[in-house]
């Protein structure tokens, strides 16, 4: 079968601005707030084609198409376009930065209204089912009562799970891929080494530092064991080998394996376009996501009426496929109908941006099926 | 790939859609590419599940808009609630899993009702060939040489009514099948295949 593919071209981030103040779960109170956000494709005249994405921890709004001047396209572009998985000529796709993020939406490095200066870490603890609340106001001012899907990876995929969760009336299906209920303990350390990485940086100067000098080498070092943590061994050893790179003197202890250069470029690259307190921010709002929430997770998903398609990856290590089995086996006794794949991947965690091919055959006809079931009445 | 043509489908497969009432909810570990789940979502308007361990087999059953899981049915059933199901379909896999006695217990448990459909290790055509020739047996239901088989266990139709009488289940439906037929006399020297339908009894 033959498919036109194509891109849905030049893009553009739009912002929602929400004069009130967010509860959030901690109890303290948030706002005024602006939202990030993109969307792709249009709107049907029964608002019953909208999709909303959710980006993983360093994601942003961009996830399709182009910026104007920008020769790199949004983080699942290969996912999201004109015959794509997410098919824009049918779909109406909608991404938002999240809150606590540095791309638009609100977050540490915001103004604080008291104080005229970024809020640093005055800014509140914030969780996934924040980011949700956030969300939930964005889709409710697009005027969309029920969403076809939610949809997302890593972190995206636990946003995914808490729509479904809370708002059960709203979701027709769910898309969680290589995520978790609840993080483990493995998962929760890789994130303190990152945190106490920016923390330890003399510039972090307590999360103050936007005047000053950035906390580069800190944010740099956490980037990089996150990126250890987002491949295999087995895709690590395909990419570097035990190659060394060219240089030029021969200075002890600079990076002379292929790994390290790859990590450090990969660490300096971030700084120039992530906030260090954001990090903190938002790796602890995903060591704090527990669906479980004390109960059984069978008991929270009861009652749960979205189809979900949950996916994960063999050679992903830092959400491991046992977690997304979880979430199945406790679907299965909510009484929840849910399809899962565990994709035979080499890519470890990164998997969900880069088997793409794979991902888009189990989400174009998963997709296919809850519209059609649900665009002709059925339920 | 049957694509839920009636008059296509196999022998076995239809008269399970022939037992299965109309609008139940339907759980077959073990369903390939869905052939079985298209006809009853199809035809009986029932819901169904199923349980697969190949990653191909998944994508067809995706494509044809049936929910499947990715698991091992040693282990895919333990999670399910008591009579979860209408029924448990187990169609010729039950020489495969590595324990066809849990593998049965959870069908019967999970499934108000239990299918169970396997090929006939006793037929005459397998007698002959371990008995008269000495090798075992190659037959078009149990089609594979001994060293390359799925196959980890060999069950007759007599076994089979042994086990259920031994273990409290109430046979309420049979079917024997030959090639392209149902046969009626001397199942367990005729049949190549059979089908039983199943409950605890209470």
């Amino acid at each position: 079968m033959l498919e036109t593919k194509g891109n849905i071209g030049i893009v553009e981030t739009q912002y929602l601005r929400l004069p009130g103040e967010l509860v959030l779960e901690s109890g303290e109170k948030l706002g005024p707030l602006t939202l990030a956000y993109e969307t792709y494709g249009s709107l049907n005249s029964g608002r019953t084609n909208a999709i909303l994405v959710f980006h993983a921890l360093s994601g942003d709004a961009h996830a399709a198409g182009y910026h104007e001047g920008d020769d790199s396209p949004g983080w699942w572009d290969g996912m999201i376009g004109p015959g794509k998985a997410f098919d824009t000529d049918k779909y109406f796709i909608i991404c938002s930065n999240v809150i606590g993020g540095c791309k638009g939406s609100t977050g540490p490095s915001s103004g604080n209204p008291r104080t005229g200066r970024p809020y640093g870490l005055d800014f509140p603890i914030i969780t996934i089912k924040d980011m949700v609340e956030a969300q939930k106001k964005l889709i409710d001012s697009l005027g969309i009562d029920k969403l076809l899907s939610v949809a997302g990876g890593s972190m995206g995929g636990m946003q995914a799970l808490q729509w479904a969760v809370a708002y059960p009336s709203r979701v027709l299906s769910a898309i969680p891929i290589a995520t978790t209920a609840g993080h483990s303990p493995q998962q929760i350390a890789f994130n303190e080494v990152g945190r106490q990485a920016i923390m330890a940086d003399p510039n972090w100067n307590n999360g103050d530092y936007y005047d000053g000098t950035l906390p580069t080498r800190g944010l740099s070092v956490a980037r990089m064991v996150g990126h250890i943590t987002y491949m295999s061994d087995a895709s690590m050893g395909e990419k570097f080998g035990r190659r060394f790179k060219d240089r030029l003197e021969n200075e002890k202890f600079e990076p002379d394996f292929e790994v390290e250069g790859y990590l450090q470029y990969r660490g300096d690259n971030f700084v120039k376009r992530f906030d260090a307190n954001s990090y903190l921010y938002i790796t602890k709002a995903l060591d704090y996501f527990d669906l479980h929430n004390g109960k059984g997770l069978d008991q929270v998903l009861k009652g749960v009426t979205a189809r979900f398609l949950v996916m994960a990856f063999k050679s992903d290590w830092l959400y491991p496929a046992y977690q997304s089995l979880e979430i199945v086996k406790a679907c299965k006794l909510a009484g929840v109908d849910a399809t899962y794949c565990e994709l035979n991947s080499q890519y470890g965690h990164d998997a969900f941006l880069l088997e793409i091919e794979e991902q888009s055959y189990l989400v174009k006809h998963f997709l296919n099926s809850v519209s059609e079931n649900n665009w002709n009445g059925k339920a | 790939m049957n694509n839920g043509d009636l008059k296509g489908a196999r022998l076995d497969h239809r008269v399970i859609l022939d037992w299965v009432a109309e609008g139940s909810s339907v759980l077959e570990p073990g369903c390939g590419q869905g052939d079985l789940m298209a006809l009853l979502s199809k035809y009986r308007n029932a819901s169904v599940s199923g349980i697969e361990i190949d990653e191909r087999a998944i994508f067809t059953c995706v494509s044809r808009g049936l929910s499947v899981s990715h698991q091992d049915i040693d282990d895919g059933l333990s999670e399910y609630a008591d009579r979860a199901f209408d029924y448990v379909v187990l169609n010729q896999c039950l020489q495969e899993v590595r324990k066809p006695h849990i593998a049965l217990s959870e069908a019967v448990r999970v499934g108000k009702r239990a299918i169970i459909g396997f090929a006939n290790f006793a037929g005459y055509d397998a007698r002959f060939q371990l008995a008269i020739r000495g090798i075992a047996p190659v037959t078009p239901a149990l089609p594979y040489q001994w060293y390359d088989t799925p196959n980890l266990h060999f069950l007759s139709i007599k076994d089979f009514i042994n086990y259920c009488a031994k273990n409290g289940l109430e046979i309420e439906k049979q079917a024997f099948l030959g090639e392209k037929h149902l046969l009626y006399f001397w199942p367990n020297l005729l049949a190549e295949s059979a089908l039983f339908q199943i409950r605890r009894k209470v």
